[in-house]
């Protein structure tokens, strides 16, 4: 009751959460993919979000990072609202996003594809006369060596194996330190022991930083979650520790039952 | 300001390249080939400016645009406006009903020069117009289509249609543009006559260098961060978008590098061929220009203008010889090269003829290596 309140007292002034969602709703052709949902992360807090799929997972990181435009609601980081800004601005304002498959730039090497992703020079002519210089070289290899990929700087971004790409794609954005870093099925078809690296990497990397995960291995999900919101049909069903969400009853009926 | 250190943009091989292109250009083509030829070369060479655009544009930024006629036109025709001016003065005029104005102004019975012609009495003026002119027209294009992120096939359709208005209008205004005969009987530049064989020589070498002085540029934009990005792009748009680029400032950019040097190139061709007409901007040169490109290959700065010469050379044999088939010629060409060969002449180049070289070249050291050695140990 008390922890409720505490949550009711602090929505009133957001800017004491990383992000808060409040309302948001976006519909495509009246089919409401995300409907009324409202959720709050806090500093340093690893979010995991489930759900079956069609919930609307993917679409709520799309509508954060502004590759999708809500139809009404809001979405304010740090206070500030950013549902109408441009998607390059929300990432220039500490928001970080990985997608569902590993997207990076084949065709260039490790370093380059950690270069390109380094927050500087970052519109044309910034660009055109960006050096390559120490701060930039440090900064390369230090994310290579988080992202377990030290060895591999010089290699080809195209030949190299589906769990180093999905930790390639995580370490451009690490390199530009965002307060906020959102990831979409980063375990996704992922060995064992990579998806165990995978953990380890996220609980180190939350030092300083929130970040929200969609994710479907709950073991995986058990490994990292600080708090658990569970999605169905664009709504929020259930949220709270894992161990809540697993016990609460429309949450085995709709999603961990089956 | 460098973009980066010079060592760094250019390797040795690139100093290599550019060397032989050199020596070919300004060396080896004067020495063996005839005014009428050279001039012909030159004529080629103001398409591999095009080309080199579409290299930047289309291997690097993955934007294919089938309207370069447009701004190769429009350089053309900034150059050809100034000459006309120049040859359309009162005294060689004096027969017209409405002296001191271009000719066929007067055959349309138009009786005082445009305002919009006006300014191309300055030469300043009209090299300026030649760069500025089709670069704002690409912005405006870019702007309008990079923004809405319109891309791949619909640009492309896009800019052709852009380069079909543009040739319909030239044609129809013909009063202003000269229509579909274009601007033609040019003579002098500031008074230096641009026909006789001198001329022509020191034009081609003019040619020869600007086309040297882009292919430096395009190397150093290829070789920026802004290079890479480019590359990025294209196989990640999305990435590089949530990576906090604007996307479509840096497609803009590159397709008004790409716009500038088909301009400089058309105010080249002006220079050396004599005249400007419509049939240099409409759709057909510009897939022309594109499979110059293809064919020399996409990703290779040094392809394109070897590819545009090797494309134009045949072009001139085989259509000499047999004219009707020139076109299927080029249409089977395109298609061959792009399903069999995509990386063209460049690729070609890089996977056979390269290694071949390389290894001579360990040879021959290794062996003067065993010679110096055998030496020694004699000693």
């Amino acid at each position: 009751m008390q922890a409720q309140e505490n949550q009711q007292a602090r929505k009133s002034d957001a800017r004491d959460f990383v992000l808060s969602v409040e309302g948001l709703t976006v519909s495509f052709d009246g089919f409401k993919a995300v409907n009324d949902l409202s959720f709050y992360v806090e500093e340093e807090e690893i979010r995991v979000i489930i759900g079956p799929n069609g919930a609307g997972k993917t679409t709520v990181l799309d509508l954060i990072c502004g590759k999708t435009r809500s139809t009404e609601g809001s979405i304010k980081f740090r206070g500030k609202e950013i549902t109408k800004q441009k998607e390059h601005q929300i990432v220039h304002g500490g928001i970080g996003r990985k997608f569902q498959n590993p997207s990076i730039y084949e065709d260039l090497t490790v370093y380059e594809n950690l270069e390109i992703s380094f927050p500087r020079g970052r519109n044309v002519f910034g660009a055109l006369f960006f050096k390559r210089d120490d701060e930039v070289d440090a900064a390369v290899r230090e994310t290579a060596e988080t992202i377990f990929l030290d060895d591999q700087l010089d290699s080809v971004a195209g030949l190299l194996s589906h769990g180093q790409k999905q930790w390639l794609e995580i370490g451009m954005l690490l390199i530009q330190k965002p307060e906020l870093l959102m990831l979409d099925e980063p375990v996704a078809g992922m060995s064992v022991a990579e998806r165990k690296k995978t953990a380890e990497l996220l609980n180190r990397i939350t030092k300083g930083r929130a970040v929200i995960v969609i994710e479907h291995d709950m073991q995986f999900v058990e490994d990292i979650a600080h708090r658990v919101t569970v999605m169905h049909q664009g709504k929020v069903l259930s949220e709270g520790s894992m161990e809540r969400v697993k016990n609460d009853e429309k949450v085995i009926e709709v999603y961990l039952g089956h | 300001m460098s973009f980066v250190s010079f060592r760094a943009t250019f390797s040795r091989h690139d100093l290599v390249y550019i060397g032989i292109l050199a020596a070919l250009l300004f060396a080896i083509l004067p020495l063996f080939l005839d005014i009428f030829r050279l001039n012909l070369v030159g004529k080629y060479l103001t398409y591999a400016f095009v080309a080199l655009g579409l290299v930047l544009c289309w291997g690097y930024g993955g934007i294919l645009s089938l309207g370069q006629g447009v701004f190769f036109g429009l350089g053309g025709y900034a150059m050809a406006m100034f000459l006309k001016l120049e040859a359309s003065d009162p005294e060689s005029t004096k027969i017209q009903s409405t002296p001191g104005i271009p000719d066929f102004m007067d055959w349309n019975q138009i009786t005082e020069l445009p305002w919009f012609w006006e300014p191309f009495y300055s030469l300043p003026f009209a090299l300026l117009a030649i760069i500025i002119v089709p670069t704002l027209f690409a912005y405006i294009i870019g702007v309008a289509m990079f923004k809405r992120r319109v891309g791949g096939v619909y640009f492309a359709i896009i800019t052709q249609a852009i380069a079909s208005i543009l040739t319909i209008l030239i044609i129809g205004q013909q009063g202003y543009t000269g229509g579909v005969n274009g601007i033609t009987d040019l003579r002098t530049l500031l008074g230096w006559d641009i026909r006789t064989d001198s001329a022509k020589y020191i034009l081609y070498y003019l040619c020869c260098f600007l086309l040297l002085v882009c292919l430096v540029l395009a190397k150093l934009i290829t070789k920026s961060k802004l290079g890479r990005l480019l590359v990025a792009m294209r196989d990640s748009e999305d990435r590089v978008r949530f990576s906090g680029y604007d996307v479509a400032n840096f497609k803009i950019f590159v397709f008004c590098v790409g716009a500038a040097f088909a301009a400089i190139g058309g105010a080249m061709f002006t220079l050396q061929v004599g005249f400007m007409s419509p049939s240099f901007v409409g759709i057909v040169p510009s897939i022309e220009m594109v499979i110059f490109c293809a064919v020399g290959g996409r990703f290779s700065i040094y392809g394109a203008i070897y590819g545009t010469l090797v494309v134009n050379w045949a072009k001139t044999t085989f259509s000499e010889s047999f004219p009707e088939l020139w076109l299927f010629a080029m249409g089977a060409l395109f298609i061959g090269v792009t399903m069999s060969f995509p990386r063209g002449l460049a690729g070609l180049y890089s996977s056979y003829v390269e290694p071949f070289i390389l290894n001579r070249w360990k040879q021959l050291k290794s062996k003067q290596n065993l010679k110096v050695s055998a030496e020694q140990a004699r000693v």
